[in-house]
């Protein structure tokens, strides 16, 4: 779950009140989000390095919130006072336009370069905002959040602000040899070629992360403007030259990613959360996209779509008799704004560009009922008539283990994941005759196969319980994974054998091998069976 | 000289004593060890009230070894003083021309036993100088008791058959139970706590009407585990980080083409009334082999089976089984835990419903006070966390995931568009550590188990209160 930091008094100041935290967590609670921690900065550093570091540091109190992993609208403090307001009716929900600009339109245009490497971008202008230190660093935080889940870590969506009069359009978004791309990057003082970068940034601990999204190809994504300045090389980082500061008054953004669809989510939600503190509130200025093929698109789409959902559909979803105004008012709190429309019965839901997360009736339904209030749905039975049977194998299992702690066994809980040396040289046999499943990178040794047989988990448990009191009877049933039929431990010369029941192998016993005793760090003679349970169903 | 007849010996002084006696003074009259006497007195005592022995604590002085030694031989000063010859030595520096012995005088006078004649200061001095310590003696006062007599029979400690056949058992005293001695503990053999748990689990469904689904397969595909979820292919889930996938086998060979086109086609393009993510969705993913992150992929096998079945007929399933998360460890987190889930399919279900439903199943456990949150699933929706009261903790604590399944993972399964499916999970390994207490996960499940808290751990009765935990927050 995504988690959102925000001052709490810039909340409540936007909200336009004060809330207790029990008020606040209650809140939260109905709308779906939740209030994870209350901190502050201050708190923060000392406990991850001590009172020292966290000496001089804020003691602003911040409201750390979690919020659903598909509302890429509440991932800032202005789409969670908006959101909230709508739902507690205090304001209506403000309409977001695109609009023409009064002199040229802004292009960029992209060249046919990026389609192997990283073919998609879009972009959008947000003229005359006013950003104050708080707004600023929200706007920072959004990209981030957003580069974080929506974009996954940058590899299908990478964001680029920059400030607009330091640049001069149009635009290319263009790939190119990582030798011939130089430029001055963020927070450096020289220029470097994108091969020096790549390099520096191997021990930059937040973009180290990202290099390896565009590290070995041939060529790599850049954006220059009409005088060959580079605003960004995405997706690691832009150019120092149009920086965005706290006086930035006009702001281009670009988005480039593998992903089309989840471009213009993104951009969406950047421009809707941020165009609230441009001089025209709630417009955004239009910009161009030439494509390759030479066909040009206007950005950001900011497109509402309209949905037609049956009053009765709802209410039998949710188990509730709502008249469809009642329903229309509720969906209109989330931020759905709706009326009742045709026969009376049918209700006409406008969905905004914030809520990519609406793609199907259901997701409809589920704002209505939270609108409502989960709690205050009467809870029913359903009538459903079923006669309950169990799976013969856990019937089965169930009454062996029975039985085996009845005949003085003590039943072991073992991991299904081992070591390859659990399975094979422990045993005395080799891996590739265990038909073993093999894990794919895993972390540690721990981790390498899944068990082909009870028993190392069993003798680990012994070995592990060392200090308790002989004999030591334990047993264990429960499933292992194999690819085929395989071969058993070692066990002592002469003192092992096949166990047949109706003519089928089902297993075997014995006394083990006093290698595989050893193996396992234990010193005490010791024997185990081990049978297939599936031929006596 | 045996326990019994010191016993007797000391009954009988007693008789004759006028009031009682002293332990050590009868030792020492007895000529026997003080501990001898002591034992006898125990051992009188346990026969209850024949003799009253009350404990006094003296304290006397007596000589340590060096002590004896110089009121022997006479102090160190003195034999320096008489070792001296008459001529003198030109180095010796001593104040006196002649000494008396008072060291060795007063040592002798505590030996003798009239320490009482030395003053405080005296005393004192003495025993800095490590010649005399103060010892305390711990002694009985003994006196006669209601029972008092001077004979005692032997105690039996077992009622015999021989007795109960010849009713002697009713002449006999019996020595009394030690009721604070441990007991030997039967041979036994036990269950492991996490699977009784599981079993109490598996009957709340069974008596619900719930049917057990096949669950035998840690392994899956991609694409019963994600993809027929309406999972999309770009979640971070389906991360390495998340999820075990695997080397050898690689790749899932059987899957059902047909459905997997419709499963195709409703994450790329949308259908049965959804936009769809609208992304390319890739057969290769799909095919991706890993453990399984959550037993819904068992549940989405059935409801496809089920789909396959016409016409369509109601059922409530449910299954308790092993899932593996590629996480961060740590004390109440393992890659590997049970996840329990219940679905319910039927017409007209309503969230209502699933809430009714949950009502009951939290009932079973003895959890009554529940609330339910908004909460975001990738295949459910409308999508419910559930709350439950802690009184020990004084707040409400999640307890469950829940939600309706979504058209897009039903509908190109097959089932009818009014069907609809109500869903919910725990894991097992959160309720079995409050129940028994256990804050580390390592010791519950797993090779490191604590086989001994195995061997103590109680029935499992899930609707009865919960014994205090331990220590605070247990999981």
């Amino acid at each position: 779950m995504p988690t959102v930091s925000v001052k709490r008094d810039l909340l409540f100041q936007a909200l336009g009140r004060t809330y207790t935290d029990e008020e606040f967590d209650e809140l939260c609670f109905e709308f779906g989000l939740e209030l994870d921690e209350i901190t502050s900065e201050k708190e923060i550093i000392s406990k991850e390095q001590g009172n020292v570091k966290a000496a001089g540091a804020s003691d602003v109190v911040l409201y750390k919130i979690d919020v659903p992993a598909n509302r890429y609208d509440l991932l800032c403090l202005e789409g969670l006072v908006r959101g909230l307001q709508v739902f507690k009716e205090r304001i209506k929900a403000p309409v977001y336009k695109r609009v023409m600009p009064d002199g040229k339109i802004q292009k960029l245009i992209i060249t046919e370069e990026t389609a192997k490497i990283r073919p998609f971008a879009v972009a959008a202008v947000l003229r005359n905002i006013k950003f104050t230190k708080d707004r600023y660093d929200s706007f920072i935080e959004l990209q981030e959040k957003l580069h974080q889940n929506i974009c996954r870590k940058r590899a299908l969506v990478a964001i680029g602000t920059h400030d607009l009069d330091t640049l001069s359009g149009p635009f290319t978004y263009t790939a190119k040899r990582p030798s011939d791309i130089k430029f001055k990057p963020l927070n450096k003082t020289k220029e470097y070629t994108a091969c020096e970068l790549m390099n520096i940034y191997k021990t930059d601990n937040h973009l180290k992360h990202y290099l390896h999204i565009i590290e070995n190809k041939p060529l790599y994504p850049v954006i220059y403007d009409s005088n060959g300045v580079v605003l960004s090389m995405p997706p690691i980082i832009n150019g120092d030259h149009s920086r965005i500061t706290v006086n930035t008054r006009n702001i281009f953004i670009e988005c480039t990613g593998t992903d089309f669809t989840k471009a213009k989510i993104v951009l969406d939600i950047i421009v809707t959360m941020f165009s609230e503190y441009c001089e025209n509130q709630f417009t955004v200025e239009a910009a161009e996209v030439v494509f390759p093929n030479g066909k040009s698109h206007t950005f950001p789409e900011l497109a509402y779509r309209k949905e037609m959902v049956r009053a009765d559909l709802i209410n039998k979803k949710v188990g509730i008799r709502e008249t469809p105004e009642n329903l229309a008012k509720l969906l209109t709190r989330m931020y759905l704004k709706s009326e009742v429309i045709g026969d009376g019965n049918q209700i006409e839901i406008e969905i905004p560009p914030t809520r990519a997360d609406i793609i199907h009736a259901c997701d409809i339904v589920e704002d209505a009922a939270i609108a409502y209030g989960y709690n205050n749905i009467q809870m029913t039975l359903p009538k459903t008539y079923t006669i309950a049977n169990q799976f013969p194998l856990n019937k089965l299992t169930e009454l062996l283990r029975h039985d085996m702690a009845a005949a003085g066994f003590t039943e072991a809980l073992t991991f299904a994941l081992c070591s390859q040396e659990d399975i094979a040289d422990k045993l005395g046999v080799d891996i590739s005759a265990t038909k073993a499943v093999h894990i794919s990178n895993p972390k540690t040794a721990e981790f390498q196969v899944a068990r082909t047989t009870l028993l190392p988990g069993l003798l680990k448990t012994i070995a592990a319980n060392r200090k308790m009191p002989l004999p030591l009877k334990l047993f264990e049933i429960s499933d292992i994974v194999i690819k085929d039929s395989n071969t058993g431990p070692a066990f002592f010369p002469g003192r092992c054998a096949e166990i047949f029941a109706r003519g089928q192998s089902v297993g075997k016993l014995g006394v083990l091998h006093p290698d595989v005793i050893t193996k396992f760090e234990l010193t005490m003679p010791c024997s185990s069976l081990e049978i297939n349970v599936g031929p006596f169903l | 000289m045996a326990d019994g007849q010191v016993a007797e010996l000391l009954l009988r002084r007693l008789e004759a004593s006028d009031g009682g006696l002293d332990s050590a003074e009868l030792a020492a009259e007895l000529g026997m060890e003080h501990q001898a006497v002591v034992g006898a007195v125990k051992s009188l005592q346990a026969l209850g009230e024949v003799i009253e022995a009350e404990l006094r604590s003296t304290k006397h002085w007596e000589l340590t070894a060096e002590g004896e030694e110089i009121a022997r031989e006479g102090s160190h000063e003195a034999r320096v003083f008489r070792s001296i010859p008459p001529e003198g030595l030109a180095q010796s520096e001593l104040m006196v021309d002649s000494m008396e012995d008072e060291v060795q005088r007063r040592l002798q006078l505590v030996r003798g036993g009239q320490a009482e004649k030395l003053g405080e200061k005296e005393r004192s001095e003495l025993r800095k100088r490590k010649l005399l310590a103060e010892v305390t003696l711990k002694t009985y006062w003994v006196s006669k008791g209601s029972a008092f007599s001077t004979s005692i029979s032997k105690q039996e400690t077992e009622l015999s058959p021989e007795m109960i056949s010849s009713g002697s058992w009713r002449d006999r005293p019996f020595k009394p139970y030690n009721f604070l001695a441990h007991g030997v503990l039967p041979d036994s053999g036990h269950l492991h706590p996490l699977l009784k748990v599981r079993s109490q689990f598996r009957q709340i469904f069974l008596e619900m009407g719930f049917t057990e689904m096949p669950t035998d397969n840690f392994i899956e595909s991609s694409f019963w585990n994600f993809d027929a979820l309406f999972q999309p292919q770009q979640h971070p889930a389906r991360d390495q980080h998340d999820t075990f996938f695997l080397r050898d086998p690689a790749e899932a060979l059987q899957l059902p083409m047909d459905y997997v086109q419709r499963v195709k086609r409703t994450h790329s393009q949308g259908g049965y009334g959804s936009q769809g993510y609208k992304y390319n969705w890739k057969l290769d993913e799909a095919r991706k082999n890993l453990l399984r992150t959550h037993t819904t992929s068992a549940s989405a096998r059935a409801l496809y089976r089920l789909a396959q079945k016409k016409p369509f007929t109601p059922v409530k399933y449910f299954s308790i089984d092993r899932v593996f998360r590629n996480e961060t460890l740590d004390a109440t987190h393992l890659a590997e835990f049970h996840q329990i889930e219940g679905v319910v399919a039927d017409h007209g279900l309503t969230l209502g419903h699933l809430m009714g439903v949950l009502r009951e199943f939290f009932t079973k456990l003895g959890i009554t006070q529940l609330r339910f949150k908004p909460a975001y699933n990738p295949y459910t929706e409308p999508s419910m966390e559930v709350f439950s009261y802690h009184q020990g903790l004084k707040k409400w604590v999640e307890v469950g995931n829940s939600g309706v399944f979504r058209p897009e993972m039903l509908l190109p399964m097959g089932l009818p568009e009014n069907v609809s499916v109500i869903a919910w999970g725990l894991s097992l390994e959160r309720p079995t550590m409050i129940k028994y207490g256990i804050n580390n996960i390592r010791e519950l499940v797993g090779h490191k188990v604590n086989l001994q808290m195995v061997y103590d751990s109680p029935l499992c009765r899930l609707d009865a209160e919960p014994r205090p935990p331990p220590t605070q927050e247990a999981a």
